[in-house]
């Protein structure tokens, strides 16, 4: 609204754009489901041996380099969370945490497992589960997304997004928190792209992949993907480190869908109809 | 009226919410029929499985260079009962692998018949349902040849293995522990009856005098201590009636994954 100064006449004009289709509102949302529940699921899975290793094998008297662990300290616990060399004390979050009123070693906390109480063979049910459910979900968007061309249209940068001036800008302008409006705002911004283009091509099946590679008997039917990742125990590695990326993307986006119109961002994903105010003189000049 | 959100206000509301929502997740683990759709996902696991390996891959062998320095010993170190301590004390020398059930000839086999059969040596990776792994080499009879020898007959499905040890103490005796599998895993190349560990006599922290290998699924799989083989048409009556000590504990059957 500010942008047109010079023009005295020219009053904006907010109108509604269908931005998202059908079938990514519906995956979107399904894969909101999946996602947690698989996250959840997951730490449940982990708590049963919170050590992460690199290699083919990997167990208590072998060296990892990520542990979250507990031990006595007196008459309490002490929960620590190690890194390599570097021990950090998280006492409360990781290692060890509250499970009815009482200090429990976990590696991670009742509030973020599902189901709450430490259970490996309900975790499993329900990570297997979701993760069928994920993998055909990610294959009818994937689907989608090539055939109806919603991939090329909306998510592939254009030549001018890619410039390093043109990405230079977007990242003042997201650092400031300044998002793009009017005509510009049709489209998804560079950094937009790139993330979702990362999250959708790289960081989801490499969940799959790396899930997959723990898996015994999968192991036989395609033994060489053992070997793209270094091992089952790196690629268990690798299943955590991206878990975390997509919970670090997960936080940039919801905090990006608050600060840049989140009643806007929320009604364009669940309607598909996205507002935004354009410049009516340009409009009837066209 | 102004509703102002102190901090106090805002812990105790999130608390309350997080544990509502504890709350309904839990009600959601412990209610059947959503247990009953989740576990449709072991079939379809199984079944694509079971499709992609029609043409028998083995598991990978590794080499001597791979193996753990240390194999982790998991579940019974040291069976808790008379006979097998009786059975250990004597080096296993009286000790008998019993093939009965639904076979032509039952068979009962001393170690030393087990170590005159043919033998196949494989070094593998052990896959703890936990997330550990650990790489041993492995000596034993293919279990294919014992069951050839025994002759299977019409209608059986499933080898049960009974075990010296009770993993979970119990009046009834259900804390025994017990696997099976099916004919499909009985003859896969790689399934042995294993004696030997690291080209030693199996220790018994790990199962000894014999423990199933059944490479491709998971280490609760591959019983330690295993006295007897029953092929079955169906677990019906054999403890919980889930196949296995784990299985009748809420763990997949088919533990490929």
């Amino acid at each position: 609204m500010t942008s047109v100064t010079d023009h005295e006449t020219v009053r904006p004009k907010k109108i509604l754009f269908y931005r998202h289709s059908f079938a990514v509102r519906l995956t979107h949302w399904l894969n909101v489901l999946c996602l947690s529940f698989l996250l959840m699921s997951g730490l449940q899975i982990f708590n049963a041996h919170p050590e992460l290793y690199w290699g083919q094998y990997g167990a208590d008297a072998d060296h990892s380099f990520i542990s979250i662990g507990a031990f006595q300290d007196g008459d309490t616990i002490k929960g620590v969370t190690r890194i390599g060399s570097i021990s950090i004390p998280t006492t409360g979050v990781l290692g060890a945490s509250t499970v009815d009123g009482e200090l429990t070693p976990r590696a991670f906390p009742s509030w973020i497992t599902i189901p709450s109480f430490q259970d490996l063979a309900t975790g499993r049910r329900w990570h297997f589960f979701f993760a069928w459910f994920f993998v055909i979900n990610g294959f009818v968007y994937l689907l989608y997304g090539l055939i109806a061309g919603h991939f090329r249209r909306d998510l592939v940068p254009s030549k001018d997004q890619l410039t390093p001036q043109h990405l230079a800008h977007e990242i003042g302008e997201h650092a400031r928190l300044r998002f793009p409006k009017g005509e510009e705002a049709r489209r998804y911004n560079s950094l937009q792209k790139l993330s979702y283009m990362a999250v959708i091509f790289i960081l989801l099946p490499l969940m799959v992949l790396t899930g997959l590679t723990m898996s015994p008997g999968f192991d036989s039917i395609v033994p060489w993907l053992v070997d793209v990742f270094g091992g089952r125990q790196s690629a268990r590695t690798i299943h955590f480190i991206t878990a975390s990326l997509l919970v670090a993307f997960v936080v940039v986006h919801l905090v990006m869908v608050l600060v840049s119109g989140v009643w806007n961002n929320l009604r364009s994903m669940i309607t598909g109809y996205y507002g935004l105010s354009v410049d009516t003189d340009k409009e009837t000049a066209k | 009226m102004k509703f102002e959100v102190t901090r106090r206000r805002f812990l105790v509301g999130s608390s309350v919410a997080a544990t509502g929502l504890l709350t309904g997740c839990d009600a959601l683990v412990t209610n059947t029929s959503v247990n009953d759709i989740l576990q449709k996902a072991e079939a379809l696991t199984m079944g694509s499985q079971r499709l992609l390996q029609a043409h028998e891959p083995l598991a990978r062998e590794f080499t001597e260079a791979d193996l753990s320095p240390t194999f982790k010993a998991n579940g019974t170190q040291m069976p808790d009962s008379e006979d097998y301590a009786r059975l250990m004390e004597g080096n296993f020398a009286d000790w008998r692998l019993v093939v009965n059930g639904m076979v032509r000839t039952p068979l009962s086999l001393s170690l030393a018949d087990l170590k005159a059969l043919p033998s196949r040596t494989q070094i593998t990776r052990h896959d703890c349902v936990e997330g550990w792994s650990a790489i041993g080499k492995w000596t034993g009879v293919p279990l294919g040849l014992v069951l050839q020898k025994a002759g299977i007959a019409p209608g059986a499905r499933y080898a049960v293995f009974y075990c010296a040890d009770e993993y979970e103490k119990t009046l009834d005796g259900s804390g025994q522990y017990y696997e099976s599998i099916d004919l499909v895993d009985a003859f896969h190349p790689q399934t042995i009856l294993s004696y030997s560990m690291n080209g030693k006599d199996l220790e018994v922290a790990h199962g000894a005098p014999l423990r199933l290998r059944v490479e491709r699924q998971l280490g609760y799989k591959h019983a330690k201590y295993v006295m007897r083989i029953e092929l079955v048409d169906s677990f019906k009556g054999v403890w919980g009636g889930k196949g296995g000590f784990w299985e009748d504990r809420g763990y997949e059957w088919y533990a490929g994954i």
